[in-house]
């Protein structure tokens, strides 16, 4: 039996969570990592994904589409600039995602480009795995 | 002496002046109850992020490869005030308060020879600064058909900010609004922000920490959302200060307006009765005339 770690996930208007879990999948900017009890102290930064939360009796996922974790031997902190309980998405809100990103990338400065082309990207694939339209 | 008809007009027209204040009250009260919330709901992430920018700026601060953001521009020549108030009045001192406050920072400035430049939050601050300082104006936004705040309207003032500063437009800005203490008590405040000023949290265990890409670009990334958190918990405190002032300056508008109808109504009788008193000594005269 693994060994239980908090988890807190707050975005800017509200906290969303806090509970015991055994490992929390994240979606970091350099690629997924699971981060359980023990782990090193480390901050990383994230990317837009599908964060989930495993623990004794539950299993929570959210969209998040940035920010950073803050993780320590028993705390995992996401501090997401926006984030949704999964049950919460819509195709409204994956619309208007996709147009915020897609002007932000037409509207970048070329020096960002590849940053707002990955966000967006990003953006797309987890709509998509999600089940939601992506054309506009 | 005004007539008795006229009284009484206006004993009724201030009778619907106090239920629309009373009204005012109540909503605001409903009203600043939610804005505290809100403002509740904001205040664990941003401890969060000021404590991980703490620790982050304090290890990386005082290299040369600090971002600008961080370690500023070098000079502090041209002066970028964000002035944050509200889009309706009826609301006490509160806009009067925080554009006050301005005003002193931009006399100040002006006498030390700097650049002043003025981005404007909120109508009432902008009608108010605009007979003076009109051609400092630089940008404003209308927040009047907001209906809930949330961070995406911080996130646009920040870009706002956050472009200007690319472009070399200014050194420094400061956000100017007003922090909620109690319902009576709004305390205006100027607070920096870019450059960031971030003090490091006490547990110095910033170094400890492994970042994931490296240190540099997590606070290249956080920096810009730093400028928006921190715009957004100056409105959230600005919307909660507002309401707390509209309702205790509602409070005295509803109390004062009982008053003013106990005075006129005691004028009321006493003309009443002067008129029944006149008419009865003309009916008596009459009748000792025959």
């Amino acid at each position: 039996m693994a060994a239980n770690v908090q988890f807190d996930l707050v975005s800017p208007e509200r906290k969303l969570t806090s509970v015991l879990v055994e490992q929390v999948q994240i979606p970091g900017a350099d690629g997924d990592l699971t981060a359980m009890a023990g782990h090193e102290p480390t901050i990383l930064s994230l990317r837009p994904g599908l964060l989930t939360a495993t623990g004794p009796g539950v299993e929570e996922q959210y969209v998040v589409t940035g920010g950073f974790a803050e993780l320590s031997a028993d705390t995992i902190s996401v501090l997401a600039e926006l984030a949704l309980p999964r049950g919460e998405m819509s195709q409204e809100v994956v619309t208007d995602l996709l147009k915020q990103a897609t002007k932000a990338h037409e509207e970048a400065h070329p020096d960002e480009h590849h940053m707002t082309q990955k966000f967006l990207a990003d953006l797309v694939h987890i709509a998509e795995d999600l089940g939601f339209h992506t054309n506009l | 002496m005004p007539n008795l008809k006229d009284l009484k007009n206006r004993i009724a027209s201030v009778k619907s002046t106090r239920k629309i204040t009373k009204a005012m009250q109540m909503v605001s009260a409903a009203k600043l109850r939610r804005a505290q919330d809100a403002a509740e709901a904001s205040r664990p992430y941003a401890e969060r992020f000021n404590a991980v920018l703490g620790a982050l700026s304090a290890s990386v601060g005082g290299s040369d490869t600090a971002p600008r953001l961080l370690a500023g521009t070098g000079k502090d020549d041209v002066q970028l005030l964000v002035v944050m108030t509200s889009e309706k009045g009826l609301c006490g001192g509160f806009n009067t308060n925080i554009v006050r406050l301005a005003r002193l920072r931009i006399a100040e400035l002006k006498a030390q020879g700097k650049t002043v430049k003025i981005i404007t939050v909120g109508k009432k601050g902008r009608e108010q600064l605009k007979r003076d300082y009109s051609d400092l104006f630089v940008e404003h936004f209308d927040l009047s058909d907001v209906k809930k705040l949330g961070y995406v309207h911080a996130q646009n003032i920040a870009k706002g900010l956050l472009a200007r500063f690319d472009s070399l437009e200014y050194d420094v800005a400061t956000i100017f609004y007003s922090k909620f203490q109690n319902v009576v008590t709004q305390v205006p405040t100027a607070q920096q922000i870019i450059p960031a000023a971030y003090e490091a949290s006490e547990d110095a265990g910033g170094a400890l920490y492994d970042y994931e890409p490296s240190e540099e670009a997590i606070l290249a990334d956080l920096l810009p959302r730093g400028v928006a958190t921190q715009i957004f918990a100056a409105l959230l405190e600005n919307a909660a200060s507002e309401q707390g002032a509209r309702m205790s300056a509602m409070d005295n508008a509803t109390r004062n307006a009982g008053d003013m109808i106990d005075q006129l109504t005691i004028q009321y009788n006493r003309s009443r009765q002067a008129v029944i008193t006149n008419e009865l000594i003309e009916i008596i005269s009459g009748a000792e005339a025959l």
